[in-house]
């Protein structure tokens, strides 16, 4: 194993990390909801059924594209990125990310970012499980196949 | 009321979206390179949970003690506490996909913002998948409730 040092790109992972902890804190502090995305996104489709939760979360998901948006204004080349699939990959990974989150109740953000400071049994498994399970995906597709 | 409830809302999702770009959460490339332990291992979303964790593992300990949030009666927190199939199941799967595309849930809503089309793909193709899921989790409701109520309405026609 060789690991790639770079001190300004761990600066900058630690800043945005504490902007998302601080965005959890604050959703939770004034709305009481926890920050899971993919909950957040299941519950604005037409199956959910709870009306009353709809706006505030309609609102949290097109602040995460606007938050894009503004970022990639300030900060021109900012959300740069390679894609790793081609659009049969995309559509077959994103089916069994979403299948995935809901049957597990959370993403990287409900269950990692948030369920582990609730000290959550339930999110620290799921959290070493699919982070395995990526670790796992990654090495065969790159290394095996 | 349910202004407000929206408006601070909005003002996280933007905040979340913009931490998850500066994170570098939104390079499919870099998701990759931190799972990659066999090859050229980039630790650097290491410090993303981390950073996050930081300030979430004591504040949410701290606000939990209050009686309630500020625009809400009370906390809605998730109430199951047990380990079951469907949990080590569908992190499983999660996990599949996420190394597949280097995408988790959150970063690829923010990577919208680009315009590139892949994104929109994995997005719809996402919500299907979630739709589908809660489908399934609905029919195995119906079919336990099904069960569980079934002996008994045979036992009021048999008496």
């Amino acid at each position: 194993m060789e690991i790639v040092i770079q001190p300004e790109q761990w600066l900058r992972s630690l800043a945005g990390g504490l902007v998302i902890g601080f965005s959890a804190v604050l959703l939770l502090g004034i709305n009481g909801r926890i920050a899971g995305i993919s909950s957040i996104l299941a519950g604005i489709l037409p199956s959910a059924r709870v009306m009353s939760e709809w706006s505030w979360r309609v609102m949290f998901i097109a602040g995460l594209i606007v938050g894009g948006a503004v970022f990639a204004l300030l900060w021109p080349g900012a959300l740069q990125h390679t894609l790793q699939t081609g659009w049969a990959g995309m559509a077959l990974a994103g089916l069994v990310v979403g299948f995935g989150t809901r049957m597990g109740s959370g993403c990287t953000s409900g269950h990692g970012v948030c369920g582990i400071a609730r000290t959550s049994r339930r999110s620290i498994v799921a959290t070493v499980t699919f982070m395995t399970f990526g670790m796992l995906t990654v090495f065969i597709v790159r290394h095996v196949l | 009321m349910t202004f407000r409830k929206s408006l601070s809302a909005l003002l996280c999702g933007l905040l979340f979206g913009v931490g998850l770009s500066l994170g570098g959460m939104t390079d499919p490339a870099k998701v990759v390179a931190f799972l990659d332990l066999a090859g050229r291992w980039d630790p650097s979303l290491a410090f993303v949970m981390g950073g996050a964790l930081l300030l979430t593992t004591p504040a949410f300990r701290w606000l939990l003690r209050l009686k309630r949030p500020m625009f809400e009666e009370r906390f809605v927190l998730p109430t199951k506490q047990d380990l079951d199939l469907n949990l080590l199941a569908g992190a499983a799967l999660f996990g599949i996909g996420w190394g597949i595309t280097g995408l988790c849930p959150g970063p690829a809503i923010v990577a919208l913002a680009t315009g590139v089309p892949q994104f929109f793909v994995f997005v719809v193709a996402m919500i299907v998948g979630m739709w589908l899921s809660d489908r399934v989790t609905l029919l195995q409701t119906r079919r336990q409730m099904m069960r569980t109520t079934v002996p008994s309405t045979s036992n009021l026609s048999g008496s």
